[in-house]
């Protein structure tokens, strides 16, 4: 069969790391092959280097079996390369049209582009595809799988034969991503080429014709589906079983930590957190399963105190906490893991050592009476370092300069080392490699062997039901189920967090 | 109801009851000053340069670069357009004060897109640099021209005017069209030939440099929405990373549009050089205006029609305030303020915003109580009511302005 | 541990040098150009400064410079633009210079007095900046321009008029401004202090001991941003609000502190004059706030950076004098020296920062590698 794409010899170096050492990879016309590995391996590099946006320091391209130089994404489009980013690339305030036809836009005289041109392509794409949309709608007003249609249309506006899909199903329900895999197929069956990344080996699994695996930058092999199991692919990946989450025995208390009564916050006289009453007990992990932007970022902001709510009340170790600052909230043992580090975690151009204050500086080791203690911080930063293996050349180097997972666990170390009584767990362990993954859910499960009362909010639902002791679903604001982590699967939690399941088992 | 008309059809019809209240309010203060064609005229003359600032921060932002040195860029234009329009003329002083401006606005682009300054610091920097360069050169060169200085040039050649036909009796093709507008101004309707007479003011004996001022509004607007250059600049203000994984060249359309944005500052810079305003350089003359162009820009919600209406608004007091000697006018303006700060209270208490009811309804009373209170107002107050009018504005609305997404956020190529 | 921290300082000082070499190079070709010797320029000018009394001209320059450099400086700290110190220090100015007329005290007390005055005004100006901000959300750039403008032409050109010195004093002295105020109201020199050094300061030069005042601002400034939990809160917040915030530390209330604060700074910043003359003049020294703006992005918003930044332009500002005498080029040179040291002082601070962030980012990942493989 003749070869779309052929990648031989392959190495990118980033400063200190070597993202792609000597990689080959040869992908069938008309098949969907797989990149399989875990955060950190070289996959999204891989990509950006065979759709122009990265340069590789060595080894060729070869496209259709011409070899080729790619120095932007202009020349691969050239090429008829198409990538769908894991994040979208599209313009919110800008209309579906806009977005889709930029770069390639319908020429009138003039300079002036032909809208009509391009809406009747589109529509001709749409339809080709089955790919329903509005080609007026902006953006901003769609919803995640809309806008992962439109990025596919963006694609194959411009005649791609050959589709990158980067981690295409990070952002979708079970359900969703049955949607987006017949489309792939159709994509498919009309000829095209598909490069699928993903790391959730079921997936890889049930869509590949052929999966290569790379890990820490190298290729480890290609395999064909029907000859592996989902443990050796895993692997493959890591060299080891993959970590499982698993909370073990129950160390549930009958000691209420966190009491969240009738909670309520609107957005515009709209409830986006909608009377949510929840108990967390010392030694137990309450998990808070739901599709994104159903409320679960405005509950996490009221419980923490960024955000007033308009009705309900908090109660933390039996102290109503309902007016209290996040100062006094943070002091009374409230211990917060964000969900996006870089925005909510850390303070990127700050060394490790003020780091490690952050959230706590109020307190002892910190500062005394108001005034900063250096060698308290650096001591104290010393010694999250060492204890949660956060891999540093020093305490002195800026937070960004590490990489995801090591930062991960600074921030889990810096609120551990504290020793919280109520942990707000927020996607705790996304975009982190599995070392660290594993590290982090380890350090939840012995804070809460010591009687850490934690609410984990993830989307991750294999942590979801291995770490909980109890989930909810949360859908358009309310929780609508409570589920038994030991008997649910993710495929029923996915049902409940559409609104396929009806209520359950709520309060 | 009004939403079904046409915008030009709504534009003209704010306009017309804005006159009205004008003619109306004028009348208790006995002057005539508030709806004169002189006054009018001073408007549109004082309006250009904010606008053209204005039109530059547009261009600017969208590419999503922020440009706080537009007041730079505008001194520039000020002195390479007198010193064009000395040696050159008046068309060729604008042309220069142009490449002026456009000098400034690729120092601009330098800094914040090749080398990634913060957009802000590097725009303070600009207008710091700017007077420096400014008077540099005056010392080497206007100083050596006679009746110049170091810190002001000879004075300036214009460009011609222009009667627009019909409207106002100008030629056309040789032919002598009638003069509609006068026509009704003569009649001294009430209400009707005050319109009339402030519209005429706007269409007879206009500068070219103005014409050419405000034909490029709907030129803005054409280029940016209708335009593949227009599209793919706006991308980099909304999202350049995504324009760059459609194979745009980012840097260089961000490169276009603050080029662009300094060229139209340094346009309007020339346009203050020119006799339309001062006809001669002298130093310190841009007074803050290309800030003011970049309130007009915010206030016009980053829309190039908005961004004129922005510069009217704010040019309006200016032109006034030149005229006003007994400050009567002035004083005819406070009643202004009060009956717009009342509109803005009905606005807050229509939408339950009761916080901002009673805030617009303080200063509305404030200002009422000083109308009532004085028969004429201090010169400074004048002075300063078009920034005092950008305050009230930004204070009571702009929690509901949409800038571009990516507006002022870093961008490096291959960085996502 | 000292390798590093010598590449620390190396690199720190690398971008402001390579900006003044860059600028001398630049006004060098432009007074080529123009026809004038650089070389001879510069000699005067050095030549000039190396004088006491212009050492003592330089230093009362650099005092305000330094003040209201530092102004700016703390709302960059919070990544606020505060460019509203030119209104600030005016406003504060002729406030106080009013209220120091108005009140006879012993001299220490009416000192205290008027300096208070002045940062209340310029914190209470700023700080209503900080207040639209966080509740109205208005620009801060943009309103504090806003005000600059009814600071100026609006209030201390109202001020001046009501406030104006009777008809004799304006006929005798012939000056126009504020009523003077009593002698005790007057900050004495600390020429005795420099003279401990050096010679006895001729031409009737003072060196104005504003610059203790300057030097106490300096060090608060740096004990408070680096030594308490309330400077922490503020950086912090500073670099990341969302992070400080959750960390609990309110960012609005950061942010009306670091505009109030940045304010009473500013409210200093016309002290040095009024501290001198006593009265506020009809044309009082301006621009020193937006100079002051630059200085501090010179200095890199540190208090001995931009100490030295202060020294730098008031170097150039005091030395150029000696270019009208001697002729040997157009004092305005200084203005180009300036512009282009600050244009690429703030490029060479971004480069110097990326090669600093590529390397600790190498040095990270080389850390990763060498660890024991394979976490548990």
């Amino acid at each position: 069969m003749a070869l779309a794409i052929e990648l031989n010899g392959i190495t990118k170096r980033f400063p200190g790391v070597v993202a792609n050492d000597d990689i080959d990879l040869s992908v069938a016309a008309g098949e969907i092959h797989a990149i399989c590995g875990e955060n950190g391996a070289g996959k999204s590099t891989l990509m950006k280097i065979l759709y122009g946006m990265q340069a590789p320091d060595e080894g060729t391209i070869k496209i259709n079996g011409e070899p080729v130089e790619l120095h932007s994404p202009a020349e691969a489009i050239e090429l008829g390369i198409g990538m769908v980013h894991q994040h979208f690339m599209l313009a919110d305030q800008l209309t579906v049209l806009e977005n889709v036809i930029l770069g390639a836009e319908p020429m009138r005289s003039l300079g002036r582009i032909d809208l009509e041109a391009g809406r009747r392509h589109l529509d001709e794409v749409g339809r080709a595809y089955g790919l329903d949309i509005n080609s007026d709608d902006l953006v901003e007003a769609l919803e995640v799988g809309e806008r992962q249609r439109v990025e596919i249309i963006k694609v194959l506006y411009r005649g791609a034969r050959i589709l990158i899909l980067d981690e295409p199903t990070a952002v979708l329900v079970p359900q969703e991503v049955d949607e987006l895999f017949r489309n792939v197929r159709e994509l498919k069956a009309a000829g095209a080429t598909i490069l699928f990344i993903d790391h959730k080996l079921d997936e890889v699994l049930s869509i590949a014709d052929t999966i290569t695996v790379l890990r820490q930058g190298r290729t480890v092999g290609t395999v064909k589906p029907d000859d592996v199991t989902a443990g050796d692919l895993a692997e493959m990946m890591i060299g080891s079983e993959l970590p499982v989450p698993d909370a073990g025995a129950s160390t549930v208390t009958s000691e209420v930590a966190l009491e969240v009564s009738e909670l309520t916050v609107r957005d515009a006289e709209r409830p986006v957190v909608d009377h949510v009453s929840l108990k967390v007990r010392r030694g137990e992990i309450v998990g808070i399963a739901g599709v994104e932007g159903n409320g679960q970022a405005e509950m996490v902001s009221a419980i923490m105190g960024t955000r007033t709510p308009d009705a309900g009340t908090l109660a933390m170790l039996g102290r109503d906490i309902t007016g209290a600052s996040v100062r006094e909230r943070r002091q009374m043992g409230l211990g917060y893991v964000p969900q996006d580090r870089h925005r909510e975690g850390l303070l990127l151009a700050g060394p490790l050592w003020e780091n490690t204050a952050l959230g706590h500086q109020t307190e002892a080791p910190y500062s005394r009476a108001g005034w900063l203690s250096r060698p308290g911080m650096r001591a104290r930063a010393e010694h999250v370092q060492a204890d949660f293996d956060v891999r540093t050349p020093s305490i002195d180097v800026s937070a960004h300069a590490l990489s995801g997972g090591n930062q991960q666990k600074l921030i889990v170390g810096r609120e551990m080392v504290t020793e919280p009584a109520v942990l707000i767990a927020n996607h705790p362990t996304r975009g982190i490699d599995v070392g660290a993954q594993a590290a982090v859910w380890e350090d939840i499960r012995a804070a809460r062997a010591d009687g850490l009362a934690t609410l984990l909010i993830s989307a991750d639902l294999d942590e979801l039901i291995g770490l909980s002791d109890t989930i909810f679903v949360m859908l358009r604001g309310r929780l609508v189920a409570r589920l038994d982590p030991g008997t649910v699967t993710p495929r029923d939690l996915g049902a409940y967090m559409t609104g396929a399941a009806v209520e359950a088992g709520t309060q | 109801m009004l939403a079904r008309l046409p915008t030009w059809a709504r534009w003209m019809l704010y306009a017309a009851a804005g006159v009205a209240v004008l003619t109306i309010v004028q009348g208790f203060d006995d002057t005539e000053r508030l709806t004169a064609v002189t006054s009018s005229q001073a408007m549109l003359r004082w309006a250009v340069p904010i606008m053209l600032a204005g039109l530059g921060g547009l261009f600017s932002e969208r590419a999503g670069v922020v440009n706080i040195g537009l007041e730079g860029m505008l001194i520039l234009g000020t002195w390479f357009g007198a010193w064009g329009a000395i040696n050159y003329g008046g068309w060729a002083g604008l042309a220069t004060g142009m490449i002026g401006g456009a000098l400034g606005g690729l120092v601009h682009a330098v800094a914040t897109v090749t080398f990634g300054v913060d957009h802000i610091i590097s725009g303070v920097a600009i207008n710091v640099t700017a007077p420096g360069v400014t008077r540099f050169l005056s010392s080497e060169i206007f100083a050596n021209y006679e009746g110049g200085s170091i810190t002001q040039s000879p004075g300036t050649d214009g460009v011609g005017r222009f009667t627009f036909p019909l409207l106002a009796g100008g030629d056309l093709f040789g032919w002598e069209s009638p003069d509609i507008l006068g026509w009704f101004t003569r009649q001294d309707w009430f209400l009707v030939s005050d319109m009339t007479g402030l519209a005429r003011g706007l269409v007879a004996q206009v500068s070219l440099a103005t014409v050419l001022a405000f034909a490029l509004v709907p030129l803005s607007a054409w280029v940016l929405w209708r335009t593949r250059f227009g599209l793919r600049l706006r991308i980099c203000g909304e999202h350049p990373v995504g324009g760059e994984s459609q194979g745009i060249n980012i840097y260089l359309y961000k490169y276009y549009g603050v080029m662009i944005s300094g060229g139209l500052a340094g346009l309007g810079g020339a346009f203050i050089a020119s006799p339309e305003l001062s006809g001669l350089y002298r130093e310190g003359q841009t007074t803050g205006r290309g800030f003011i162009g970049l309130a007009a820009l915010i206030f016009g919600n980053w829309r190039p029609s908005g961004t004129m209406a922005g510069a009217l608004l704010f040019g309006y007091p200016f032109g006034i305030g030149l005229r006003d000697l007994d400050g009567s006018a002035s004083h005819a303006l406070l009643l202004v303020n009060t009956l717009a700060l009342a509109a803005v209270t009905v606005w807050a208490v229509r939408r339950r915003r009761r916080f901002d009811a009673g805030l617009a309804a303080g200063l509305g009373l404030a200002a009422a109580v000083w109308y009532f209170m004085s028969s004429t107002v201090p010169n400074w107050w004048i002075d300063i009511l078009p920034f005092v009018i950008v305050l009230l504005v930004l204070v009571f609305f702009s929690q509901r302005l949409r800038m571009p997404r990516a507006d002022g956020l870093p961008y490096r190529r291959g960085e996502s | 541990m000292n390798h590093t921290l010598a590449r620390r300082v190396m690199l720190a000082s690398a971008a402001p040098l390579a900006a003044v070499v860059i600028a001398v190079v630049l006004s060098s070709i432009v007074l080529l150009v123009s026809g004038s010797n650089p070389l001879a320029a510069y000699v005067d000018m050095v030549q000039h400064a190396s004088k006491l009394e212009t050492g003592v001209d330089i230093f009362n320059r650099a005092t305000p410079l330094y003040l209201a450099g530092v102004a700016a400086a703390i709302g960059f700290r919070m990544n606020l633009f505060n460019i509203g110190v030119e209104g600030q220090y005016l406003l504060a100015f002729i406030v106080a210079a009013h209220v120091g007329a108005l009140v006879a005290l012993p001299s220490a007390l009416h000192i205290a007095v008027i300096l208070l005055t002045a940062m209340a005004v310029g914190g209470a100006f700023s700080g209503a900046a900080g207040v639209l901000k966080v509740t109205r959300g208005v620009n801060e750039v943009i309103s504090t321009i806003m005000l600059n403008a009814v600071a100026i032409s609006g209030l201390a050109a109202w001020w001046i008029v009501e406030w104006q010195a009777g008809g004799e004093i304006a006929a005798t002295g012939g000056r126009v401004g504020t009523e003077p105020i009593d002698d005790s109201g007057l900050m004495p020199d600390i020429n005795s202090w420099l003279e401990v050094f050096t010679r006895e300061v001729g031409q009737g030069k003072r060196l104005t001991g504003m610059l203790v005042v300057a030097a106490v601002v300096g060090i608060a400034y740096h004990a408070l941003l680096n030594r308490t939990v309330f400077g922490y809160d503020l950086r912090s917040s500073g670099a990341n609000p969302s992070a400080s915030h959750v960390g609990g530390v309110s960012p609005k209330r950061m942010v009306v502190a670091a505009m109030t604060l940045s304010g009473i700074v500013a409210g200093l910043v016309g002290m040095t004059e009024l501290m001198e003359t006593g009265y506020y003049p009809s044309n009082p020294i301006t621009l020193l706030g937006f100079t002051g703006i630059a200085v501090a992005l010179l200095g890199r918003n540190h208090p001995v950076g931009v100490a030295f930044a202060a020294l730098i332009f008031a170097f150039l500002d005091i030395s150029s004098g000696i270019l009208q005498i001697s002729g040997a080029a157009a004092r305005e040179i200084v203005e180009i020296m300036k512009g282009v040291i600050i244009l690429t002082a703030v490029i060479a601070y971004e480069v110097v920062r990326r090669v600093r962030e590529r390397e600790e980012a190498t040095a990270a990942a080389e850390a990763m590698a060498t660890a024991p493989a394979g976490a548990p």
